[in-house]
């Protein structure tokens, strides 16, 4: 029987089973997209080498549970013939989750091709603390729970408001949900501090009198569930540039690898250095 | 907007979304570029989505009007 390093396949994403030598086999699904000639692969893996069931995670993924250490290279061979491969466990970078911000109606980003494109950067990045979990969600609807994530990213924009060909009709006012616009007669006023950047004044305005200027993203660190669940808290209110985005979660890989504490959690770093001290380092 | 003639009308308070969309539409559809539909859509949810839906389409809202716990729209066809 081959001899096996646990610490090693957890790395690879096979996750130890109560059952003797059996593994849970987690697939990397960045943004839980399958395409459906991958779907054909899974179901004969799962029948070969597993006992015909797969298991859908929490974090958007597939894990085919009950295959044997013995076929775990046989498994990733398949696997590789349809483009997919195993995820992570362990103090490391996970599969980044992501909703269907480009297609959704209620969507303000591609968080599908910004999930994609972070997972495909920084995926597995290990050397960490703790494990570190990514979350991209296209709006302040935010279905992906980018709050419940140790780097949570929410799509959100800038608008202009012009005033010469607003009519006053209120809509925006009606649809606002943090009540930032009142209208009275032919009079709007406009409460930047509260506005949340949801774009349903813009989504709504029949006049164009409310324009989107750009769109960008909020960042939120140090969310988590567990034991101790926290949600994340908001650094940065709009990042304008994909690339600026990667650099933050750059930095803020770098940050936590030099100051969290083996075993840490990136929030229990924050709580302990303080978040502030964790802003500074990161501008 | 008082002035402005609806050429056809929908009374779709109490109609869910997206059913008050679809109708909307649907009968826009029926119409003739450049006539006015006139709805009655409620506030909340409904007058959230049909708007912006009816925006999405291309059709031009050319008048709002509040009346009591729901709003009259008027839609100019496209």
């Amino acid at each position: 029987m081959a001899e096996y390093n646990i610490k090693e396949l957890k790395a690879g994403g096979f996750m130890k089973q109560k059952e003797k030598d059996l593994f849970s086999v987690r697939l990397r699904c960045a943004g839980g997209y399958v395409r459906s000639d991958q779907l054909p692969k899974l179901a004969e893996i799962a029948n070969k080498y597993g006992r015909g069931h797969m298991h859908l995670t929490t974090r958007q993924g597939i894990e085919i549970p009950y295959v044997h250490f013995n076929d775990f290279d046989k498994v990733k061979k398949e696997l590789s013939k349809v483009g997919l491969e195993v995820g992570a466990c362990g103090p490391r970078v996970r599969t980044v989750t992501a909703c269907q911000g480009g297609i959704c109606s209620h969507g303000l980003i591609d968080a599908q091709a910004i999930g994609k494109k972070v997972d495909k950067k920084f995926f597995g990045r290990g050397g960490l603390p703790q494990k570190f979990k990514i979350g991209i969600t296209g709006c302040p609807n935010a279905c992906v729970k980018p709050l419940e994530n140790d780097f949570g990213v929410m799509g959100k924009i800038e608008k202009n408001f012009n005033e010469e060909l607003c009519n006053y009709c209120g809509l925006c006012a009606e649809v606002c949900p943090v009540k930032a616009i009142t209208v009275n007669g032919e009079k709007l006023l406009y409460e930047e501090a509260k506005c949340i950047g949801c774009a349903e004044c813009v989504l709504v305005c029949p006049t164009g009198a409310w324009e989107k200027k750009q769109d960008g993203y909020a960042v939120y660190v140090g969310g988590k569930m567990g034991k101790f669940p926290a949600l994340g808290q908001k650094v940065f209110d709009f990042v304008p540039s994909e690339d600026k985005l990667f650099e933050t979660v750059e930095k803020t890989l770098e940050f936590y690898r030099k100051e969290g504490k083996k075993g840490e959690r990136f929030r229990e770093t924050l709580d302990r250095v303080g978040i502030d001290y964790f802003k500074e380092k990161i501008k | 907007m008082n002035e402005i003639k609806a050429d056809e009308k929908l009374d779709l308070r109490g109609v869910v979304c997206p059913i008050n969309f679809v109708k909307t539409k649907l009968k826009l559809e029926e119409m003739n570029k450049g006539q006015i539909l006139e709805v009655l859509i409620d506030e909340g949810e409904p007058i959230k989505n049909v708007p912006r839906s009816v925006k999405e389409e291309g059709h031009e809202i050319i008048g709002v009007k509040r009346i009591e716990g729901a709003f009259r729209l008027l839609i100019r066809k496209v």
